[in-house]
């Protein structure tokens, strides 16, 4: 291989030096070296590179105040700094412009903002909302919750052995009842990415808004609103490498227009007296209260350091490890992967015949090896597929085969150690 | 390491999460209490028949990970037998060893029954497992006092 390409190709390595919590060991004891840390537990948390915590401490040490309220020069270079990650989010999504961009604290947070401000407002008693099956908690309790308040349906999208959306159930799902889909842009726990702009083409026909929950999406590869004609998308700061305690809502203009607040407090109102109130217009409106400053800083960083990467080229590193993993681990006897859609994003969850994932997650861990055992905040899909609680792997730009290597090697352990 | 692992899963854990001893429903239990972890989904129902202020017998249904089995099977040959102060007492004392480095143990068990407690005593090196450990032994709890279910939360 010529040096050009050699340079071209993603150094996984010098990524990973990027990252100081990947050069760590743990289980270190008394006199006794600790095993080096095999972090596949991206998909619920991903570590932070350096400069995005940099950028949080020099914003911290140099520029902080907090914003829109200030006439002073550090309230205004706060808010510059802050408004400058709004445009790049929205470039980042390419959304038509900011102010279809609202900071939260959470895409859990944010999807409770759709289901109580639009949902609320727009739907009544009989009005469905359709789901899919593969859904977080988090997209799926705020719609119960407005259920028992509005009496809403909730109408559910299966899927296949595979983890693929059953796109046939989903049209004949589709009614005059629907006044809402919200479904998952790609799967925490199969990792199956739906085909989001047929789901959005579908729905619009009969002039059905879509949410898409994109939390895991926006990570491994590249999303843009327009191309899938998204209504609302949800994504959290902390899985793309960023900062815990911030998400983004991007909803399309007209209809956040048309929405009332979510919370009251400061930096939403126009003005304030007793008689009555009135409010900013998006997306003000829907950022009550003193934000999230220094997480929106880092997550700006977040989203220079992927695109500095090149997200094709992440998208392109993590499929290889995906394709490495799945290989590997399909040889491991008595291992049974769930969800094998095609074109998955880089999450591996697996049962391991004999032996409970929570009895595998303490002795990989020995070794070194984190990764998520349970149900994965996705209950009702654990159930779909008869396996109750299994262990998942989820794969980021800094993993290496070597770490996928490390999990089927701690597996072997787990089975010496069960005799199974 | 592999030390607290083995301590963990000593051989006579193993076999009892592989072959669960009294995992039945008994036809004539008069108390019953669920136990759940709902991190993990493991979930248990506990069986007790008192007769007389005696648990005459004790039984487990459910599914849940090694530890949890194991600690719910080994239960009901600790408890069976036993007055309904004496199971009571040994909650306690099963509860101290897994959650305190020096447990205070209720005065009046034997050290054969403590010897045998003490197998699952591994489980405080690792703080994440120890609800799997006391699970059925919390539903056990629940269903001497007639309540329904143990909650959720309980360590």
């Amino acid at each position: 291989m010529s040096d050009a390409i050699l340079n071209q190709a993603y150094d996984v390595q010098r990524v990973r030096e990027d990252f100081p919590i990947l050069a760590r060991s743990v289980h270190a004891r008394k006199g006794k070296p600790g095993k080096p840390l095999v972090y596949l537990d991206s998909g619920a948390s991903a570590q932070k590179p350096r400069q995005v915590i940099q950028a949080m401490t020099r914003f911290l040490e140099e520029d902080y105040s907090n914003i829109h309220r200030g006439v002073h020069f550090l309230s205004q270079t706060a808010t510059d700094q802050f408004e400058a990650v709004r445009s790049k989010v929205a470039r980042f999504l390419n959304a038509p412009n900011d102010r279809c961009i609202v900071f939260t604290r959470s895409s859990t947070e944010a999807i409770n903002l759709v289901a109580s401000s639009y949902g609320r407002t727009f739907l009544t008693e009989g009005d469905e909302v359709i789901l899919s099956i593969m859904e977080h908690h988090a997209n799926i309790v705020p719609w119960q919750l407005l259920q028992a308040e509005k009496k809403i349906v909730i109408k559910v999208v299966p899927c296949d052995e595979d983890g693929v959306l059953d796109m046939d159930a989903y049209k004949n799902l589709l009614s005059d009842r629907t006044k809402l889909v919200a479904i998952t842009h790609c799967s925490n726990v199969l990792g199956t990415v739906t085909p989001a702009k047929t789901i959005a083409k579908l729905a619009h026909e009969r002039g059905v808004p879509v949410l898409f929950d994109g939390s895991q999406a926006v990570v491994h590869g590249t999303v843009d609103v327009q191309d899938i004609d998204a209504d609302f998308y949800v994504f959290t700061a902390h899985k793309l490498y960023g900062p815990t305690g911030l998400g983004v809502l991007y909803g399309k203009y007209d209809l956040l227009k048309k929405m009332p607040p979510y919370q009251g407090g400061g930096d939403m109102i126009e003005s304030v007296t007793f008689e009555g109130t009135t409010f900013k217009a998006p997306p003000s409106r829907f950022e009550a209260g003193t934000p999230p400053i220094t997480e929106v800083i880092g997550l700006g960083a977040a989203i220079d350091y992927v695109e500095a990467l090149g997200r094709d080229a992440i998208a392109a590193h993590e499929h290889d490890l995906l394709q490495y993993a799945t290989q590997q681990l399909s040889q491991v006897e008595g291992l049974r992967i769930v969800g094998t859609a095609p074109g998955k994003g880089p999450i591996v969850s697996f049962a391991l015949e004999g032996v409970h994932p929570h009895d595998v997650g303490t002795i990989v861990d020995q070794y070194g090896v984190a990764v998520r055992v349970g149900r994965h905040c996705a209950e009702p899909l654990a159930e779909r597929f008869g396996v109750g609680p299994t262990v998942r792997a989820s794969f980021g730009l800094y993993n290496t085969r070597e770490e996928a290597d490390a999990l089927v090697q701690s597996l072997q352990a787990v089975k010496e150690f069960f005799g199974a | 390491m592999m030390d607290d692992l083995r301590e963990l899963y000593q051989e006579v854990i193993l076999d009892h999460g592989k072959h669960p001893r009294n995992f039945r429903h008994p036809d004539d239990a008069n108390r019953e209490a669920k136990g759940e972890n709902p991190m993990c989904g493991d979930r248990f129902m506990v069986y007790l028949t008192l007769k007389d202020g005696v648990v005459d017998d004790v039984a487990f249904q459910g599914r849940g990970c090694a530890i949890s089995t194991a600690s719910a099977s080994m239960m009901t040959e600790l408890v069976h037998g036993k007055t309904a102060a004496e199971a009571e007492k040994l909650f306690h004392a099963f509860h101290e060893l897994c959650t305190q480095d020096e447990p205070d143990i209720p005065e009046g068990v034997d050290d054969e029954t403590m010897e045998k407690l003490m197998v699952m005593s591994g489980v405080r090196q690792f703080p994440v497992r120890v609800k799997c450990a006391t699970l059925a032994w919390h539903a056990m709890n629940a269903a001497l006092h007639g309540e329904a279910a143990a909650s959720s939360d309980q360590y």
